[in-house]
């Protein structure tokens, strides 16, 4: 189902966010068709300032490199940032990201992939001290905060996002995802509240393999700036959620907490819950909450994180945003609402929503 | 400056016009209005295909039929459409076939409506009168502010259910849950009757109901099937157990449930139930001015 033409003519609708993810767990690859799809089923949970795709295992001849998806507002922008990638990186492809023209995209911005592979750190200008994916951060970080009208908007391998200013079904047209097969799509419908409808403020927000969609708002998002800018992670993007995608990094990646306690990071138990606990766990999560006080994120959320071998979601500890997670055969879908996926997948084997603050954690198996 | 703080970057730019759609067709939505409108005859039934109709005009179909009289409607493959049965104040009984979308029957007075599917968030949101029977599970905030009119759900249901609710003389919404629910259910309860049987459920092994149940109640009652503990509750409450007026409303819910859903009211009936209702006429008179 897709709005009609003069939609905008229609009365003033409330809405929020929309999110979509699936993951097959065998790798299977899906179009870019169904997670379009089911965006435009909720296509009044946005109102056109934002849409995007992240897609994972869309440039397999390419998979050993970093794919970096690059956003530019000028040639010369363009330029600027690949010197500066040329200087730490060695440019194995060059090219635009394909694109249409579609009416409802207006002032698209130039978007550019690099598929590249690091410098040695002898070879580096700066950054030598940095194992290569901390390297790729940095760099990441650098060409966001210095580079005058360039942004970097994915920077994974073998994945890729695709996001700008526009209903999602909009956007996919413009990126023409439905030429991209991935074994997990994560998707967003935006309706910006406190922060600009802006091409770099859409989500998915990405670093390295990770991806974020996120419904909802990050009250916490001062704190946990700072906390992530002590840790070399800088803001740049003007919207709450791009913490999320730094926080993931920082507490997975570099940190190595799993999944599941990351989870308890953003979303803690409550402190009577913690008193309830057996003496272990309370231990433990008294820890994790002094530890990790300034990662937690506060506020409504329901969030899509997507990663190279995992698709995840999460609610906030008192379920202030809907998710609904859906199976059928080796697909898992997540969605904010269910007629999202029984548009792409009408008969499901299992329905269900998750409890607050409990995350859904579905890895591949292959 | 960071560059990120320059108001007047270029990708920003982009941000400002909202996409506008191409020329503009001729509405779909007319064609089938008046399609719908010639085919309803009063007092007769009809069925509305819902296949890629715009929740907009999926609804003046409906309004349409309604004030042609037509007095069972069947919308099929529905998928999403929002709205459905708002504000409606007929006597029209209505049967959806597919996953309706946010706030159905919201604002209504009167229909009934069937799903044979699960239902989404916000269904009765401020009902005023009718049914609605959900042949599934259900989302958030079902029932919110309900004023009149029952609803059932055969499975779980989520956050924020019966939240508000409130009865007014001979006003008195009811809310049945076969399923378990999730946190915050008859917050903020000002009056109705929330049963919670917890027998219907995906989620075996989970509590009947989530935290901080019947937070900041002040009216109404909710039942509970089984056990809940203490923690589980708002503030300051406790479970009770029932006396027999309470077994009266009990057996009339269970057994509408029961000849709703095809399952047996014995067997509903055959555990014990307790009570959780506002501890004082006031409960929180004293809360920013004390006495």
């Amino acid at each position: 189902m897709k709005a009609p033409l003069r939609y905008h003519e229609f009365d003033k609708d409330i809405s929020g966010c929309g999110i979509f993810g699936v993951i097959h767990k065998k790798r299977g690859l899906i179009p870019g068709h169904m997670p379009s799809c089911a965006m435009a089923t909720m296509h009044d949970r946005g109102n056109g300032l934002g849409g995007g795709f992240a897609a994972y295992g869309i440039y397999p001849e390419q998979a050993d490199k970093y794919a970096f998806h690059l956003m530019c507002e000028t040639e010369g922008a363009l330029e600027s940032a690949r010197e500066v990638i040329t200087k730490f990186f060695t440019i194995h492809d060059s090219q635009p990201i394909p694109t249409r023209k579609v009416l409802a995209i207006k002032n698209a911005p130039i978007v550019w992939r690099f598929f590249l592979t690091p410098k040695r750190k002898g070879e580096r200008p700066t950054f030598r001290d940095l194992g290569e994916e901390d390297f790729v951060v940095a760099v990441v970080m650098h060409i966001n905060a210095k580079v005058h009208g360039a942004f970097v908007f994915s920077s994974g391998k073998n994945m890729g996002a695709f996001k700008g200013v526009g209903f999602p079904e909009d956007i996919a047209e413009f990126f023409r995802v439905e030429d991209y097969r991935a074994y997990i799509w994560t998707a967003h419908n935006r309706f910006p509240t406190n922060t600009p409808g802006w091409w770099g403020g859409a989500h998915p927000f990405t670093l390295l393999d990770w991806s974020i969609v996120h419904n909802g708002e990050i009250s916490s998002y001062g704190i946990n700036m700072r906390y992530l800018c002590e840790n070399d992670y800088l803001c740049t993007l003007m919207t709450d959620t791009e913490v999320v995608a730094y926080l993931l990094d920082l507490l997975v990646r570099r940190h190595g907490l799993s999944r599941k306690l990351c989870s308890k990071v953003f979303a803690p138990p409550f402190w009577d819950e913690i008193d309830r606990m057996p003496p272990e766990e309370k231990r433990m999560y008294t820890a994790l909450r002094a530890t990790y006080g300034s990662a937690m994120l506060n506020g409504p959320f329901a969030i899509l994180v997507g990663s190279s071998k995992c698709l995840w979601g999460l609610n906030d500890r008192v379920k202030l945003r809907p998710l609904v997670v859906a199976e059928k055969g080796d697909m898992v879908f997540m969605s904010s609402e269910e007629s999202a996926i029984r548009e792409v997948q009408p008969d499901l084997d299992r329905v269900w929503m998750p409890k607050a603050g409990e995350p859904v954690i579905v890895e591949t198996e292959v | 400056m960071t560059k990120a703080s320059s108001p007047k970057s270029g990708v920003k730019k982009a941000a400002k016009p909202v996409a506008k759609a191409a020329k503009p067709a001729k509405p779909v939505a007319k064609a089938g209005t008046k399609a719908v409108a010639k085919t309803a005859t009063p007092g007769k039934a009809v069925t509305i295909d819902a296949a890629g109709v715009y929740y907009k005009q999926l609804n003046e179909r409906i309004r349409e039929a309604v004030a042609a009289g037509a007095k069972e409607i069947t919308l099929v493959n529905v998928n999403g459409q929002r709205y459905i049965a708002d504000g409606v104040a007929a006597e029209v009984k209505f049967t959806i076939q597919g996953v309706p979308g946010q706030d159905m029957a919201a604002f209504m007075r009167g229909p009934v409506i069937r799903v044979e599917a699960n239902a989404q968030d916000g269904v009765g949101n401020t009902m005023d009168d009718g049914r609605v029977i959900v042949n599934g599970l259900a989302g958030d905030v079902i029932g919110y502010a309900m004023r009149g009119g029952r609803i059932m759900i055969k499975g779980d249901v989520g956050y924020r259910v019966g939240i508000h609710m409130k009865a007014y003389k001979e006003k008195l919404p009811t809310i049945v849950v076969g399923g378990k629910s999730g946190d915050f259910l008859g917050e903020y309860m000002a009056g109705g009757v929330i049963l919670l049987l917890g027998m219907f459920t995906d989620k075996p092994e989970d509590p009947i109901t989530g935290r901080s149940l019947g937070t900041g109640m002040h009216g109404g009652v909710i039942y509970v099937r089984g056990e809940v503990p203490d923690y589980q509750l708002g503030p300051g409450l406790h479970t009770q157990p029932v006396d027999e007026t309470d077994m009266k409303m009990i057996r009339e819910l269970s057994e509408d449930f029961a000849t709703e859903f095809k399952v047996s009211a014995k067997t509903i009936l055959s555990k014990p139930f307790v009570k959780v209702k506002p501890f004082s006429h006031r409960p929180y008179g004293n809360m920013y001015v004390p006495a």
